[in-house]
């Protein structure tokens, strides 16, 4: 299939493979920003084929393990409480609240639908003029023109009745908290290719400079992880730290910047929380009050109480690579897909789901306890 | 939906004095009769059924497979085919993986009030067309109305027996070391094609659902491998994934697959791309996976690609002494992964 198989070749996979061996000469730890590129390193078992001296850690880059569970309880609420339409991303909908999933809010009988594009919230808007209707928009970068977009749309069609949910996060600051965190070793950083398609990759150049990291702009494919390591390690190796685009094929300098006009017509940078890590300066979008009428934080009065994180799962840790899932006492154990403590057990995208799912270690640990 | 089965001339839908169906057609008085009569009887007749008794009076030699499945599809139709000639391959399709000859099918409706007559009918002749041509016959069944908001359209259950191939020894414990493992046309068709048409995910595609019956396939199978065959299995929900992670948990062994092997539509697997499903978790129908002896594997796999709906049969794997209990797939670039079974449903995810 064109654009899939030319990036899974076995043949260039190998090549690549036996540069990086020729290149390395000391240890090295690398972090991949995004679930995506985890769930990819361990889905095609590239974290096995690496030389030992190479260390990947996954970074913060999954949108569903970092909202806030205030978020998830306000979102429960609205469904349940205020009657309204609530349409989620699929992977939103199996993570815990502080007492309950959207899944399972969904089987009390909460109408919550799995959608695909947040333009099809729109238009259960307008199918249901008697229904408030609201789209739970969460993600990185990524995810904000579409989202943003949705909200154009209901204030072009006249709607009333369509809300969102708001809780971007943003890449960059998120490098710059790891960065900051002393217990972080990260040495260099695949950046995710899809969050630069829509930025660009200007941002990098002063977090390379202030903290002396090379930064390579990174696909998702095997062949594209395996490029940005070598590269990074190249860079790595010759002492050098500097901004570099491996997915030349989709990212440009300047990003799209017609996504980026739609961002910002419709969001403004804030202050947000990160779940299981802290409130990082100016590492969010919220809905600016030019259109406060769609942004369901300002339009319901929303009357729960903050619940406290689950003490047990180190999310926090995971997600600056300071451990991994396998360090954590409770994974695969208490800690399970199908009983989750803790988000990055639940996403797609999360690491924890990601070594559950794909690893062969963890069989061993399973093993043992049986 | 114009890929839809058109209802066909030669059985037009008789003139009823109702076009949609109330509570009253599922309380056994004369709207039910109504409903029987000009419906399910007259399309679906044959000696059994024509007795009208409480139940069907049926006679075997030997011994018998028996299976029950319910169908809950939504939406009711998609293209390739809808929630009735689901119902009929899928119960045929299990008493196949038993090494049985399927004969004779149960069939209950739980309707929802207000399905149209005209969808109703629609699925009523699916359902007589599959089980001709899969040569079985519903010889007994019920009909059940719920209010509406109590259902979603149709509901369908069957239940089927089928007389053993005298040739067939299926079971777990015959699989040993060695064995290969067969997959006997593409996979994750027929949950694509759903999901390509469910509301709020709808995209553009010609694929269709690979619903079909497997019987006649598996019975050219076994009158020709007999006891080499040694596991069938039709990967449904929970893909193919589930089935061979259930093989290995129950055999004790080890099981290595080749991702680059997996015949997968192109579409197919744009579409998992796309909405970030992993295909082996992908729900199949008209496919089924056999596990043979080694030495037969190449000619069960030349006897497949005979069959219209096999010719891309393929061996996707073997059983091994290592790893135990664990399904390995080596990815197309030679990495090595666990795969697991299906936790939950797979969710469409967010980038």
């Amino acid at each position: 299939m064109k654009f899939l198989t030319e990036y899974r070749d076995p043949e260039v996979a190998k090549q690549y493979l036996e540069e990086i061996k020729k290149v390395v000469t000391r240890p090295w730890t690398i972090m991949e920003v995004c679930g995506g590129q985890t769930h990819s390193l361990v889905k095609n078992g590239i974290l096995e084929l690496l030389p030992e001296q190479i260390n990947m850690v996954h970074g913060p880059g999954c949108p569903v393990c970092v909202t806030p569970l205030n978020l998830i309880d306000k979102a429960i609420y609205l469904a349940e409480e205020k009657n309204v339409i609530l349409c989620s991303f699929g992977d939103m909908l199996r993570v815990p609240g502080s007492k309950r999933s959207l899944l399972e809010a969904k089987a009390n009988g909460a109408d919550i639908r799995i959608l695909y594009s947040p333009l099809e919230a729109v238009k259960i808007a307008r199918e249901n003029p008697d229904r408030e209707v609201v789209f739970f928009a969460v993600g990185f970068e990524t995810t904000a023109p579409a989202n943003a977009l949705s909200v154009i749309h209901a204030h072009r069609f006249g709607l009333t009745n369509y809300s969102i949910l708001a809780s971007h996060v943003l890449v960059p600051p998120a490098i710059e908290a790891v960065m900051e965190d002393d217990e972080s070793s990260i040495q260099g950083f695949l950046a995710a290719g899809h969050v630069c398609a829509i930025m660009g990759i200007m941002e990098y150049y002063p977090l390379v400079e202030r903290f002396n990291v090379p930064v390579v702009v990174t696909g998702f494919e095997p062949i594209d992880l395996l490029q940005g390591i070598l590269m990074t390690v190249r860079q790595l190796e010759k002492g050098e730290a500097k901004v570099e685009n491996q997915y030349t094929r989709i990212v440009l300098e300047e990003g799209n910047m017609n996504a980026q006009d739609i961002i910002y017509t419709v969001f403004e940078v804030t202050d947000r929380l990160w779940r299981g890590m802290e409130i990082i300066p100016m590492s969010g979008y919220q809905v600016k009050s030019e259109y406060a009428a769609y942004d369901a934080n300002q339009k319901y009065d929303i009357d729960i109480e903050e619940a406290p994180e689950n003490e047990e799962c180190i999310a926090g840790e995971i997600m600056k690579g300071i451990r991994k899932p396998i360090d954590c006492q409770h994974f695969g154990k208490k800690c399970k897909p199908e009983n989750p403590i803790g988000a990055p057990m639940v996403s797609s995208e999360g690491a924890c789901a990601a070594y559950y799912h794909f690893s062969g270690a963890i069989h061993k640990i399973e093993e043992q306890l049986s | 939906m114009s890929n839809r089965r058109k209802v066909q001339l030669q059985c037009p839908m008789p003139k009823l004095d109702f076009d949609v169906i109330t509570l009253g057609h599922g309380s056994g008085g004369i709207l039910t009769n109504q409903l029987l009569d000009k419906g399910v009887f007259d399309l679906l007749k044959n000696e059994i059924l024509d007795q009208r008794h409480d139940g069907a009076f049926l006679e075997f030699d030997g011994r018998v497979a028996f299976t029950t499945d319910s169908f809950v599809v939504s939406p009711i139709f998609f293209p390739g085919g809808n929630i009735g000639d689901l119902a009929i391959h899928g119960t045929v399709n299990d008493l196949a993986m038993c090494g049985a000859t399927p004969k004779y099918l149960s069939l209950s409706f739980i309707i929802e009030e207000g399905l149209k007559m005209t969808e109703f009918w629609e699925v009523l002749y699916a359902i007589k067309d599959a089980c001709e041509q899969s040569g079985v016959q519903i010889v007994t069944g019920d009909t059940k109305v719920v209010e509406r908001g109590k259902g979603d359209k149709l509901f369908i259950n069957t239940t089927g027996i089928g007389e053993l191939h005298p040739k067939a020894d299926i079971s777990v414990a015959n699989i040993k070391v060695g064995d290969k493992i067969i997959v006997s046309d593409q996979i994750a068709t027929h949950g694509i094609a759903i999901m390509s048409i469910r509301k709020g995910l709808e995209f553009e595609t010609t694929i269709k659902s690979d619903t079909r019956y497997l019987n006649y396939i598996v019975e050219d199978l076994l009158d020709n491998f007999d006891s080499d065959v040694h596991l069938l299995k039709d990967p449904t929900r929970g893909g193919m994934a589930t089935v061979l992670t259930e093989i290995a948990r129950d055999t004790g062994l080890g099981i290595d697959i080749d991702q680059k092997e997996l015949p997968i539509d192109d579409q197919v697997k744009g579409a998992c791309e796309i909405l970030g499903l992993d295909p082996l978790y992908v729900a199949n129908e008209g496919i089924f996976i056999c596990v043979v002896s080694a030495d037969k594997a190449d000619e069960c796999v030349n006897l497949l690609h005979k069959h219209e709906h096999c010719t891309h049969a393929v061996i996707v794997g073997e059983v091994v002494d290592e790893h135990l209990r664990q399904v390995v797939l080596t990815s197309a670039i030679g990495g090595r992964r666990v795969v697991n079974m299906l936790v939950g449903e797979q969710l469409p995810r967010i980038c």
